[in-house]
């Protein structure tokens, strides 16, 4: 087997990423990549639903970090996906035989190794295949702390899970890296720039800033159109998509305020450290959201906030990253 | 938040080799990777989603018992199918599988047909037909 250095990480796909460019001798950090990734993102999308909830996303689409990444600091890669089962196992076998590690994209309902408590139909898991043998693969999976294996049947399975975003069979893998030192700074203020663009500008009401104040405006209705069971479970599906396995704690906000804190004397501008306890208030007030959901769809406790009260927090959370990040792209332009 | 302020609330990793990886700021104001074995408000926010759809599978269960619904029905909750799903595992139309959510259509099933619906949600025949 390839001798591939598997660190556990938060997110899976930054984990993923990172793992392989480490294998391949370029060394970065996990908060590193996901701030070339521009991977802190909000959407809410009331139309898309995943088990009966919309859908509420603290992370850009699926593939979405390891692409940028890949394509700012100038690495040659590949992606594929498949219609036939038997190709893409085949595809993969001839590149794990070649000794090259290849992120796949997997459904979590049927991986063995999962808990069954954490096994929903989501299918936007990313894991790394690093080594074959008879039947049983060897797989780096960022939110494990050690290997797992998986025979041929379960990977077959999981690879080509269904539902809302099948995977599809997805893979992709390093082709070949020109150079083990590549242009940081200019990496890393691409990034910036697009996760500020991503976060402020898009023109729909769901994505970045402009989607948590819709969420905050339709959280405020919640008890009254859908009965106060219904609300507690959009509200527990919220805490959970800023919680689950693989955020790094406050949906991204705290691996963003870390990549800023390593940013900084690469960039030479040491008020990036400010702005890095900027985004960790954030991410404490994002927790601190989540304490008041939970006691509120536990039920427990007299005092618990109202849905309206609820909203008002996210409102505070938005008008602090809408400040935030029009701070950071004006002192991302003037470098 | 610090190191020291990591929530480690036992739940449902504890006993398997997966963790929550946080960011928090160590004694310098350093960010640094910390393991989690979970976190309160987490861990109940999961727990009301699976006591959500354990009521949920009751209810159809006792629909199952009066003959309204087939023993199919029942899987497909406690598994977190839809029919639409189904159909995509098994490449069977999903109005054929609206049909076999009747008891009266399940029932003239053959065990080769059971057999498709029994490998997608892993169960034997047998338990397919339990509720």
């Amino acid at each position: 087997m390839i001798n591939f250095e598997h660190k556990p990480a938060a997110h899976c796909e930054s984990g993923v990423t990172t793992n392989m460019l480490n294998y391949y001798g370029i060394r970065l950090t996990e908060p590193m990549v996901l701030g070339i990734g521009a991977g802190v993102f909000f959407s809410y999308m009331p139309f898309i639903t995943l088990q009966g909830m919309p859908v509420v996303s603290f992370r850009p689409l699926p593939g979405h970090i390891f692409a940028r990444v890949m394509k700012r600091l100038k690495i040659n890669i590949s992606t594929r996906r498949f219609l036939n089962e038997n190709h893409s196992m085949k595809a993969l076998d001839k590149l794990v035989d070649k000794g090259v590690p290849v992120g796949i994209v997997v459904g979590v309902f049927f991986l063995p190794y999962f808990p069954k408590e954490f096994r929903f139909h989501f299918n936007a898991h990313n894991l790394c295949v690093i080594g074959k043998k008879d039947d049983i693969y060897t797989v780096s999976d960022p939110v494990s702390l050690e290997l797992n294996e998986l025979n041929h049947t379960d990977l077959k399975r999981v690879r080509f899970a269904k539902g809302t975003y099948p995977p599809m069979g997805k893979m992709y893998w390093v082709n070949h890296v020109n150079s083990t030192s590549p242009d940081l700074k200019a990496a890393i203020i691409d990034g910036i720039k697009m996760n500020c663009h991503r976060m402020l500008d898009i023109p729909i009401p769901y994505f970045g800033v402009k989607g948590i104040y819709l969420l905050a405006k339709h959280m405020r209705l919640w008890e009254e159109k859908a009965g106060a069971r219904k609300a507690a479970l959009q509200l527990a599906q919220v805490i959970r998509m800023l919680e689950e396995i693989g955020t790094g704690g406050a949906g991204f906000r705290y691996m963003y305020a870390a990549f800023l804190q390593e940013a900084a004397p690469i960039l030479g501008k040491p008020e990036y450290l400010d702005l890095s306890k900027q985004m960790t208030g954030i991410g404490d007030l994002w927790r601190d959201f989540a304490c008041e959901a939970a006691r509120k769809f536990k039920k427990r406790g007299e005092n618990t906030l109202t849905y309206d009260q609820l909203a008002d927090k996210l409102v505070h959370i938005a008008d602090g990253e809408k400040q935030f990040f029009t701070q950071l792209r004006q002192s991302i332009q003037s470098i | 938040m610090k190191v020291e302020e990591v929530p480690q609330d036992c739940g449902y990793l504890a006993p398997t080799n997966l963790r929550d990886i946080y960011y928090a700021l160590d004694e310098n104001g350093n960010y640094c990777q910390v393991p989690s074995v979970g976190w309160e408000p987490k861990n109940e926010a999961l727990s009301l989603v699976w006591e959500n759809i354990a009521d949920e599978a009751q209810n159809i269960r006792q629909e199952v018992l009066a003959g309204k619904k087939s023993p199919l029905a029942y899987h497909l909750e406690t598994h977190l199918f839809s029919v639409k799903m189904l159909a995509s595992y098994t490449d069977i139309p999903k109005k054929t599988i609206k049909k076999h959510l009747q008891p009266e259509a399940f029932a003239q099933l053959d065990d080769q047909f059971l057999q498709k619906y029994a490998e997608v949600l892993s169960i034997t025949i047998e338990e397919l037909k339990r509720v």
